[in-house]
Order: structure tokens, then sequence, then C-alpha cells
């Protein structure tokens, strides 16, 4: 026999091994997750600072959007209107110039201070003041690190007002009120950690000081946020105690925990895992159309995309319903507007298809009748290198030769920012909830020079549009928010004929949830994903 | 023992003691050397590829004016080589700078994620040795065998198959199916309140806590991925134990070993693989340096927030500090296991001693 020529010391080993094998198989496995904490399974590494002055991340929009209050918010029911948050009431001057809230009565911060418009004045002054990559959307207003005080201030304890530097629309100061930069921080907190002058901004990267449904109790990059009821939040308080973020990136391993009963919700299932998921009669998915397009541009510095002709054919060569059916099942829709849906001024017109001959008929009539080659910048990864290998295929049957270059996607950006592309495949995401986030980007660029400042999208493709740029900056002066919303559409029909832009699709996300979970819903934009109406 | 003999066993020793500081003193030597010319590398590499560091830090909505702050601040806009000595003078005071991704000192994160990789790497190797010298030691003895045939078979799988693939396997089976061990993560989210983690490595926080409900969970975790990487080291540990052993079972001595009429079990195990053990040291110590560096696929299948994860992932977002100081632990890893091996190289062999 083979193990009596093994020693003592062999057989210890193997006996042990044994025992091993003996533990494992006895380690009970978790089936469900607490009934009072709801997991989600997440990719959450691009969170990098908790800092609402600072964040501009989606995940942390999410996050942020669960944690901390805003003078107003969103409706979630119809995402062009807006709802009082701290806010009880507000008046628009009738110059348009000042803005009044008034603050519900009563208001604590998650730690037990008070909240009053004295935060609230804090909470913008420290945002300019910090200037992070987000404060322009405040600094739009003409805030200013040496006027923000007087700018934005308590008149008294309820009382906060806001002046801007020109009559803007209200539907636009309002909307731009309800993102992550103008959340209400705790001032007295905060205080208590500021360091070399920095409004605390070190210590609120990894800290939270906010009023919130939610509060922040611990994040560890790329592994977990933990989130946790605040019994002091002012509207109803969360069914559950906490919330739990795990860092999961992949797909596969998301759906074997979803399926397990490990997690309540995963949220980054692939279109191939979703298909399997829903067969499991203990999981549902639900989905919300988002706010990032998917687009490609064609630079103007290219002379043969310069050529109003080449920019309108190779709209006509793309094979939409294809990359509708086969790469963005589940997560996207066809799109071809600037402005997602259910953004105030949203248009749904989609005017191309795949059309060779038409787009033959337009390249010759550009004098490029054999065509012509151009290269694609493309960052690795789906479902952007399947589209581009699509547009591959259908740009060659008229006669356009792609070639793909394939990069990281910082890599890729660095190349588009300067200029040096030919096309671009890529996505934009607002950066506010108003159109006018979309607009400035696709729709003006005040200097075209090399040398420019505002990178806009415009900017970067080289396209040179003073009208439009004089229109986009009209439509924020339009107090009337009817007509604003139809010179959006406007602009968005200008943008579909002539621009050197080819959008794409619409973003849709998609969670595949428990069953067992009551009251789980995405929102209309990444900071309205509310977990704190969920129950079990 | 005579006085001669104790003069010249002190003699031996004090020469041993010496050799040792000279070793270690050539390590240090070299280590240094090792280390500029690896941060050196690293930083350029880092300078040259065409990514904007500032767009990495501040992302691509930011106003210029802010881009160009943030450019003054890491002072980005210096020449290199200014910039390169800014950075190797921090580095001497163990200040590696912020990492953009996690706002953490880079060092906080790297105390962070190496302990998570280093208790898989080692509970890995622990495996791997434990199972792979046995049996490629049975597989040298019984040549030709169908145990070799076996043990051949597994090294050649574990070789060849993508531990990415094996791992979704091995979950899929072990977790989903059998429900013998737990899924992806490091501890069950139920413990997130009732354990603290103090040294970062659990299984021993958890014994240090007597957390015994705490330490059977993270055990459940941690067995799936560790036996893949054991698996895996497993392969290489037994193929090469075999092969050092057929060497040994060569050589002269053993027939002089029969001859004496020693028993079999006793030529194999205390004489053959005695010698075999000194080159199999370099071996294991190479396979655990390897899983040190954090093995990315498994880390990503298992949702095991370790260095090779933290690494890839500073990578691709350019976050060159954080990219800096990881390489600068591999390095410092290397170097050390390397030393290690060196000198139980020395314990082993009495002819490296004598030296």
């Amino acid at each position: 026999m083979l193990i009596n020529q093994l020693n003592a010391k062999f057989r210890l080993l193997v006996g042990s091994a044994a025992l091993s094998a003996l533990v494992i198989s006895g380690v009970p496995a978790w089936a469900a997750t607490p009934a009072d904490t709801l997991v989600e399974a997440f990719a959450i590494d691009d969170v990098i600072t908790l800092d609402p002055g600072e964040a501009f991340e989606l995940t942390m929009g999410e996050i942020n959007g669960n944690t901390y209050d805003k003078l107003v918010r969103l409706d979630i029911n119809d995402p062009s209107k807006i709802i009082p948050d701290v806010a009880e009431s507000w008046t628009v001057s009738d110059d348009g110039l000042t803005y009044t809230f008034k603050l519900k009565p009563g208001l604590k911060f998650a730690s037990g201070n008070p909240l009053t418009a004295e935060d609230v004045a804090y909470s913008f002054e420290r945002a300019i003041k910090i200037d992070k990559s987000p404060a322009f959307i405040l600094t739009q207003f003409g805030l200013k690190p040496d006027n923000v005080t007087e700018k934005a201030k308590a008149t008294d304890p309820s009382t906060f007002v806001f002046t801007v530097d020109q009559p803007y629309a209200p539907s636009f100061v309002l909307n731009c009120l309800t993102s992550t930069v103008a959340s209400v921080v705790d001032k007295k907190l905060v205080s208590q950690h500021v360091v070399d002058n920095d409004y605390g901004n070190a210590w609120m990267k990894t800290n939270y000081a906010g009023s919130g449904p939610m509060k922040i109790r611990d994040w560890r990059a790329n592994e977990i946020l933990v989130l946790e009821r605040n019994d002091n939040y002012h509207g109803t308080k969360a069914p559950l105690n906490r919330v739990i973020y795990r860092h999961v990136k992949e797909s596969a391993t998301q759906r074997l925990l979803l399926e397990k009963g490990d997690i309540d919700v995963a949220r980054n299932l692939e279109p191939n895992d979703l298909e399997q998921v829903v067969k499991n009669s203990d999981i549902k998915t639900t989905s919300a159309a988002k706010g990032t397009i998917y687009y490609f541009s064609l630079n103007q510095k290219n002379a043969n995309l310069a050529k109003p002709e080449v920019r309108e054919a190779l709209k006509y060569l793309v094979d939409y319903d294809a990359i509708g059916e086969k790469l963005i099942k589940g997560i996207g829709e066809i799109h071809q507007t600037f402005l997602p849906k259910g953004i105030l001024g949203e248009l749904d017109e989609k005017p191309y298809s795949l059309n060779v001959a038409k787009a033959k008929e337009l390249l010759a009539k550009a004098g490029l009748k054999d065509g012509f080659s151009v290269t694609m910048d493309v960052r690795n990864g789906q479902p952007v290198t399947g589209i581009a290998e699509s547009v591959q295929q259908t740009f060659a049957q008229g006669g356009v030769k792609l070639e793909i270059i394939p990069g990281d996607g910082k890599q890729t950006l660095t190349k588009y920012r300067a200029r040096t592309h030919d096309i671009y495949i890529g996505q934009w995401g607002v950066d506010y909830w108003d159109p006018n986030s979309n607009a400035e980007t696709f729709t003006s660029n005040p200097d075209n020079a090399d040398t420019g400042t505002n990178k806009t999208l415009a900017w970067r493709n080289a396209w040179d549009v003073p009208d439009l740029t004089k229109e986009t900056k009209s439509a924020l002066l339009e107090r009337d928010t009817a007509k604003r919303a139809k010179t959006y559409e406007d602009l968005q029909k200008k943008v579909l004929a002539t621009s050197p832009f080819v959008l794409l699709f619409q973003q849709t996300e998609v969670a595949g949830i428990r069953s067992n979970l009551k009251g789980f819903k995405l929102g209309p934009s990444f900071d309205t994903n509310y977990v704190f109406t969920v129950s079990k | 023992m005579t006085t001669t003999e104790t003069q010249l066993e002190a003699r031996r020793s004090g020469a041993w003691a010496s050799g040792l500081a000279i070793a270690i003193g050539r390590f240090v030597l070299i280590g240094a050397i090792t280390f500029l010319g690896l941060l050196a590398v690293t930083f350029f590499i880092g300078r040259v590829i065409p990514i904007d560091p500032a767009l990495a830090i501040v992302g691509d909505r930011a106003p210029a004016h802010v881009v160009e702050r943030v450019r003054e601040e890491y002072g980005l806009n210096l020449p290199l080589y200014e910039q390169f000595f800014i950075y190797v003078k921090g580095a001497l005071q163990g200040n590696f700078g912020n990492s953009v991704l996690t706002s953490n000192p880079v060092m906080t994160d790297i105390r962070r994620v190496f302990p998570a990789t280093m208790e898989l790497a080692t509970f890995g190797t622990l495996i791997g040795t434990l199972f792979g010298v046995p049996l490629g030691v049975l597989a040298a003895v019984k040549r030709g065998s169908l145990i070799d045939q076996i043990v051949r078979l597994i090294g050649l799988i574990g070789y060849s198959m993508p531990i990415f693939w094996l791992g979704l396997l091995a979950l899929l089976v072990f977790y989903a199916k059998l429900g013998w061990t737990s899924g992806p993560g490091r501890i069950d989210v139920i413990y997130e309140y009732t354990f603290t983690p103090i040294t970062g490595f659990y299984l021993l926080d958890a014994v240090l806590q007597g957390n015994w409900d705490a330490f059977w969970n993270i055990f459940s975790f941690i067995i799936l991925p560790a036996s893949l990487l054991g698996y895996f080291s497993l392969a290489y540990i037994s193929r090469m134990t075999r092969s050092f052993m057929l060497n040994e079972l060569e050589q002269e001595y053993i027939v002089a070993a029969r001859a004496k009429g020693l028993s079999e079990t006793r030529i194999i195990w205390a004489h053959a693989l005695r010698n075999a053990a000194v080159p199999l040291v370099t071996v294991i110590a190479l396979s655990y340096a390897n899983l040190l560096e954090g093995s990315v696929l498994t880390e990503t299948v298992f949702s095991w927030p370790g260095l090779g994860l933290y690494i890839t992932n500073s990578l691709q977002n350019a976050d060159m500090n954080a990219v800096l100081g990881g390489t600068i632990i591999i390095g410092a890893v290397f170097i050390a296991i390397n030393l290690l091996s060196d000198l139980l190289y020395q314990a082993l062999d009495p002819r490296t001693r004598a030296r």
C-alpha cells in the first residue's frame, strides 16, 4: 500500500489536509442578506472623494442624492419639474436677479446640529472657494471668491438669498441648484476640521457632514461604501437601517451573488447576464433612461470631414437598427438628438438610418466618389468597441476606409482634447439636470482658436458656430419656460442636420433585483437613484 | 568537546556571521540601486505616456483654470528631471504622495490592500507547498506510473488553464451549486459592524479578537481563491519537485544508501528530498513572490481588495503616485524574498555555510 510507505510526518500532513477539507464543507453559506440592510453590488471605483464641493462622478452623484439635502430637488416622477427639499418655498424678484428661499422649520443635520440658512450660505461659499471641478455650476451665475458671501447669504436663520448676475431663466437656476455641488453641509462640523484654510476639503474627502435621508458611515475605495439611516432626517425616515454598496466589477460575479441571494441588487449586469438572471423567478430587472448620450464626432480640422456633404453622408453610413438590436440591447436606446429624454426641451426625432445609396450620392457631390481614409480613436471596452467595428463595416459600404485606433480611456481623451483626432467615439453625460448642460457643449464654441480655453465638444471638433453659440446663450435668458424649451428643440434640429456629431444612443441603466425588495426604482438621473425608499 | 574544537566551531560561526553581514550589505546596496532604477523607469514611463496627468486628477469636465491650478499644485509644469527629484526626495522621507483615486496617502492605501494580497498569497503558497511537494515526490518515485501521469496532468492543466475562467467555474461549483464556500469578497457584510480589522490580515485579526464566528466566515471566503492560487502554485511546485527529485534519485549516494540497507522511505524523504529541498526553496519563494504581486485576475473575479487590483485600477486611471508606490512595494517584496530565500539556502545547505 502506498500509505505504508509514507513516513509519520507525511501522514500528519495528509491528515490535516483531510481535516481542512472537512472544515470547508462544514462552513455554512449565507443565504440571504440581513433583513434591515440593502446590499448592492456595484462598480464603485469611480468614487474618488465624498466632498460634495468636489465630487463629480456618477456613483458619487447617487451617494450624494441619498445622503445630502439641497434647497430643491428634482421631481423623480417628472424630472423637468422642481420640488422643495430643505427650502419650503421660494420667490424670484421681478428683475429675475434675486432668489429668496424660505427654509423648513426645525431642520437638523445628522450630527444633531441645527440646519439654518447660515449653513446654506457657507456651503455655497466653500464650493466657490475650494474651486473644484463642479464649481462652475455655481460660478456661471456670477459667483466669485470675492463676492460669494454677498451674493449667497443668510438674511435670517430661515431665509437664504441668492443673487445672480443676469436675469436667467428660473428653470435654469433652480435646475442647477439640484446638483451635488449645491448640497448643504454642516458648517459647525466642517469648521472643526479645517486645515490651512481648506474649508475642510481634506477631511470631507472621506467624511460626511450632511442632513439627507441616509448618512455615509464608511468608504473604503474599491471595496465598500456603507450608508446608515439618518434619524434626524426632516422627511419620511428610511425603512432600512443600512445600505451597503460592495465593489464588484465583474458582471458574471455580480450575477452569481444575485442568484445566490448574497446581494439584493446587481448594478452592472451585461446584456448576456441580464438575459440569464431573468429566468430565475426570485429575480427581476428594472431600468431607466439616463442622461448619457453616446456619439461619434468628426474633427473639422480634417479637410474631408469638414465638407457638409461628408458630415451628412456619414450619418447615413451607420446601421442604427443593428446597433440597437445587437450591441446595446438592454443598456441603451437609439437616440439622435443631443438632449436626453426626460430633460426640458427634449426632442425625439430619428431621421437617420443606414442608406448607402444616399451616402454615396452625397460623397460624390463632395468630390469623394471613390471614398477616403480616416481614423477613429476608440477607448478599449464595450459598447464603443463593438459600435466602432459596426461603423467600420458600414463606412466601407460607402467607400470610406475607417482605421480604428484603440487606446486607454484617458489616452483617447487627451488626444481628443488636443484636437488631433479624426473621429472620436465617446459619451457625454449631463453635468447638471438642465438642457443648457448639453447645449453648451454641443452648440457653443466661443473661441475656436487652438488656444481657446473653453473646451466644449464643439471646440474639440473645431466646429466654429458663432450663430449657434449666440442662440444657446439666448436660451439661458429666456424666462418663459415654454419658449425656452422651443429654442432647445430648434438647436437640436440644427445639430441633427449640419453638425459633425453623429449621435447614436441614450444610455439605459438597468439593475437586477431580488423580488422581495419593495420600492427599488432607478431614477431619471444618477442623483435620483434613491435607496432610502427601499424596504424588504 | 576539546578546546580546539570549540574554537574551530566559534571561528566557523563567526565566519558565517560576517559572511551573512556581507551578504546583507550586498543586498542592501543592490536593493538600493535596483530601487532607484525602478523608480526612474516607472516615473519616466508614467510621464511620457500620452496621457495628461492633470486630466487624470480633475477629470474631463473641469474648467480650464482648475486644470491650470492643479498642474501648478502638482508641479506638473516643472521640467521632468525636477519633478523626479522632488518625487525621490519625498519618497526618501516616506512620502509617496496622495492617490488621486482614493484621496488617501498612497502608503495608507497600500497598508490596507497589501495585507489582503499577502494573506491570500500566503494561504495559497501554503496549499501549493503542502500538496505540491509530496505529489512531486510521489511522481518522481513512481516515475512512469499512473500516479506520475496524473500528477503531470494536474500540473499541465494548472499551467495552461486561464485562472479567470477557472475562478468563475470554481465559484459556480463550490459557491453557487454546492454552497460549500462563500462567494466573492473577504467577509460577509453582517460582520461589517462586529469585526474591526487591526493588522489587515483578517484571519489573524479574528483570532486576536477571539471572534470565532468571524474567523470561520473569513475562512469560508478565503479558501476558494486561496485554493485556486494554491492549485496554480501546486502545478509549478510539483513539476519542479519531480524533476529535482529525479535528479537526486540518480545520484550515487542513493545507491550507497540502498546498499547500506536503509529503508526506501528514509532514502526518499530524509535523503533525496533533503537535497532537493535546496533549489526547491527558491522555486517556492519565487512563486510566493509572484502571488504577492497580486493576482489581478483572481482579485477581480473574487472581488478581493488587494494590491493587484489596486495597481491595475490606478494604472487605468493614470493615478501615477499610486502606481509608483505600488511598484516600489512589489520591488521591495521581491528583494526581501530573494534575501530570505538566500538565507534559507544557507541554512539548508551546509556547503554554503562553510564557504
